[in-house]
């Protein structure tokens, strides 16, 4: 699937928000990831271009975070946590078995674009290990099965 | 005009707020919801509407609040009732469609669903003498779980609705803040910290007050207050909890903080994988604002303080200050040698201090309580109360805060309740990725900064994750190290190639190809990691590997010699057998097992056979009668499944 064209007018209002603050970097890359999903080299080029941050400070920033994805990700993210507690309550079985069940490996998206599988360290609801979600979904005490249905229900 | 021009305003408020408090308390039932990001997990968020629909459904006049998490993740959602004049009720593990049934009989026809409750909690600000009690129900001071916990950081915690400064206020909030303000100069607050004894509940334990002082001392303008709210650990939620249930706490610490050392701006440094924290947090601090507890001339007193929230961007050194200053900057965040310290040199080059989320929060109590108090709860070396994220192999998953000084056997059994399924306790790890596993030999350490950090584990900044006779420590280790090393900013090179190596050794030990002299070679690369790396990153990162070869040796040696991972988690390095005198024949291992490798009559022992089984472990899990072992492969099986 070809990407879809890049609108730079959202762009131009984020920049114009933080224009003349300092420390702005960070925030700049997590509004601009918000607008188009990820960071696409025409975006960090242009807020290079447009707010006078040398590239090689963006691309380092971005790809020092994890937050930050400078490839394209799928409409849907499933995440699957992997911190510690959700390790010893089997975690890396609901790994394996999406693995297989989407035929697609962790940080990669399926061939359409429809979701992403990327693998977390703690989203703090330790107690109810092994969680996941799908979106802004959380799913506790999850097993594979049941994501596969949560993803299969969304377009 | 802010709402609050001078502590007699607050102390008006104060008791207005309480009032109303009491006159609510006494004329509608009140419903509480815990909808942190636990209990929303397990469904909170549908309960609350449900219960909002059966309301108005039935037109019943009844406040529904969602209040923080009071701790027992494992049995959210929970929601608690409580009529007027009666106590709070809480119930367990409540779905929607148990919500008519609770109005029906609770809310309306006062009968307590005895099934459903789970313990019963003193009306919301009643005092002593008006509490009433519903017989046959347990306090919470007499369950389990909250039998031994002293909540001081989690005071308000599922106590009040995180999202109203009056409920803050109420229940004795910014007091603390008029104090300090009034009748205490910056010096007074300082000693007083000091004289708490309160060490930083970030991990590394540093006296809270001298740290203020240092910068109190600093000679620079602007100074800073940051908290450190990136809590990066696998397996810890304290700050996230403190964070949503009670975030006035935490703004009024650092407020008086601020106070103290001479500050005007501060940062709260919060991980962007807790969008509710920062949401409840922008909400608390912009009701500060309004009511002239944050801003200039803070209750007319000249002060003047400005908070901001910096959202983390997923990096795990983070936490580290340097490399948090470096991160609020806008730069990658990687850390820098200290000294200077931050204290003296910190944000934008500033004095700057840093403290944990529970220390800002434990603050205004220590204020208002005097340092004595605080002293007394705990031991000599490390006062006051400890939280704790309790997880992993443990019945009562959840949130504790407990005094300093309990054992680690205390916790996991009195508290925790033990592990599940009957299966064997193995380890307990406390401080995170950078701390340390301990064995059931070790359980009677008390739980305080020094022990722990003597017994070879270290007290961090909460997490304590239970494993069981399961869990691998070689693999375990493994886990530690494959984040620890991915976290590494990659700056200074012990740290950057230290975990690579000891990853790469590690993960050879797990697949069976490990070799006799690894052991020694883990045990030189940590050395020259603790010794060379730039932060605490480096310098702790082989903490857990190295307390799990010290602890937990002969499995290591099982793997290298024998080819054998006695946990069973290892892939390729143990098989099945069943063992025939505890299997009754009950049939639920055959029917799991994939790969049709069981076979047996009913009601009579079981057999596997292992040239079909695939080790994939469904029956293993199914079965509750410990009747399948884990056994090391036959020899010809393991010639083939470690050939390279």
């Amino acid at each position: 699937m070809i990407a879809p064209a890049l609108d730079f007018a959202p762009l131009d209002k984020i920049l114009d928000e933080f224009k003349g603050r300092k420390d702005t970097v960070i925030p700049i890359l997590q509004r601009a990831q918000d607008v188009y999903g990820y960071l696409p080299k025409e975006i960090l080029q242009a807020i290079s271009k447009k707010a006078g941050i040398p590239l090689s400070r963006l691309y380092g920033v971005a790809t020092f975070y994890a937050q930050f994805h400078l490839k394209r990700r799928g409409r849907h993210l499933v995440k699957v946590c992997d911190g510690t507690a959700c390790h010893v309550r089997g975690a890396p079985r609901i790994v394996d078995g999406l693995e297989e069940a989407l035929n697609l490996a962790p940080g990669n998206s399926d061939p359409d674009y429809k979701y992403s599988l990327e693998i977390v360290y703690c989203l703090g609801s330790c107690g109810l290990a092994p969680i996941a979600t799908v979106d802004d979904k959380v799913y506790g005490q999850t097993e594979t099965q049941r994501l596969v249905e949560a993803l299969r229900q969304l377009e | 005009m802010p709402e609050l021009k001078n502590v007699e305003d607050l102390a008006r408020l104060h008791a207005t707020a309480q009032r109303a408090r009491e006159a609510r308390r006494t004329a509608l039932p009140i419903i509480y919801v815990g909808t942190g990001t636990c209990g929303l997990a397990a469904g909170a968020g549908e309960v609350a509407q449900a219960i909002r629909q059966e309301l108005s459904a039935r037109q019943i006049e009844a406040e529904v609040m969602g209040v923080g998490c009071i701790g027992m993740c494992v049995r959210e959602p929970l929601v608690d009732i409580q009529l007027p004049g009666r106590p709070r009720v809480t119930y367990a593990n409540v779905k929607p469609d148990m919500i008519p049934r609770l109005i029906e009989e609770h809310l309306l026809n006062g009968q307590i669903i005895p099934k459903w409750a789970m313990g019963q909690l003193p009306a919301d600000g009643a005092p002593p003498e008006a509490q009433a009690t519903e017989p046959g129900l347990p306090p919470y001071a007499e369950l389990p779980f909250y039998r031994k916990q002293v909540r001081v950081a989690l005071k308000n915690c599922g106590m009040i609705d995180p999202e109203s400064i009056h409920e803050y206020i109420a229940a004795d909030g910014y007091r603390a803040l008029a104090k300090a303000l009034t009748a205490m100069t910056p010096e007074d607050v300082i000693s007083e910290m000091k004289d708490s004894g309160l060490r930083g509940r970030g991990g590394a334990g540093f006296q809270t007050g001298v740290k203020w002082e240092f910068c109190r001392r600093a000679k620079g303008s602007p100074k800073y207050v940051i908290c450190n709210a990136d809590e990066g650990d696998p397996g810890a939620f304290m700050d996230r909890s403190v964070l949503e249930g009670d975030p006035h706490s935490v703004i009024e610490g650092m407020t008086i903080a601020a106070y103290a050392i001479g500050a005007q701006e501060g940062y709260i440094y919060c991980r962007a994988e807790y969008p509710l924290a920062i949401a409840r947090l922008e909400k608390a601090i912009a009701q500060a604002h309004e009511h002239g507890l944050l801003g200039s001339n803070i209750l007319g007193n000249g002060f003047s303080f400005e908070l901001h929230i910096k959202e983390g961007a997923g990096a795990f050194v983070c936490g580290e200050e340097t490399a948090l200053i470096a991160s609020i900057e806008g730069r990658r965040g990687e850390p820098r040698p200290r000294p200077p310290f931050p204290a003296v040199s910190g944000l934008w080059g500033k004095p700057s201090n840093v403290n944990n989320v529970k220390s800002y929060g434990m603050t205004p109590q220590i204020i208002l309580n005097g340092a004595e108090w605080f002293s007394s709860i705990g031991t000599s070396g490390s006062p006051g109360t400890a939280v704790f994220a309790l997880t992993g192999k443990i019945k009562n998953t959840g949130l504790i805060e407990v005094p300093m000084g309990i054992t680690l056997r205390e916790i996991i059994y009195d508290v925790g309740g033990g592990t599940p399924r009957n299966k064997h306790f193995k380890a307990v790890q406390t401080g995170g990725p950078l701390g340390g596993c301990l064995p059931e030999s070790a359980l009677d350490t008390p739980v305080d900064f020094d022990s722990l950090t003597e017994a070879g584990a270290t007290m961090g900044s909460g997490g304590m994750i239970v494993v069981d006779q399961d869990t691998c420590m070689v693999e375990f280790a493994k886990y530690f190290l494959t984040f620890a090393s991915a976290e590494s900013c990659g700056k200074c090179v012990p740290c950057r190639i230290g975990g690579q190596r000891m990853l790469e050794t590690l993960t050879r030990i797990s697949e069976g190809h490990g070799r006799p002299e690894d052991l020694d070679e883990i045990e030189y690369i940590s050395g020259n990691m603790k010794e060379g790396s730039l932060c605490a990153l480096g310098q702790l990162t082989p903490g857990p590997v190295m307390s799990a070869l010290r602890f937990f040796r002969q499995e290591y040696e099982a793997h290298i010699h024998d080819k054998f991972c006695p946990a069973g988690a290892c892939q390729g390095l143990f098989s099945y057998e069943i063992i025939e005198a505890n299997c009754p024949g009950c049939g639920l291992c055959l029917k799991v097992c994939p790969d049709g490798a069981i076979s047996g009559e009913k009601k009579k022992p079981h057999v596997i056979d292992h040239l079909k089984c695939i080790q994939c472990g469904e029956c293993y899990r199914v079965c509750n009668l410990g009747a399948i072992e884990v056994i090391p492969l036959k020899k010809e099986e393991l010639a083939e499944a470690v050939a390279p």
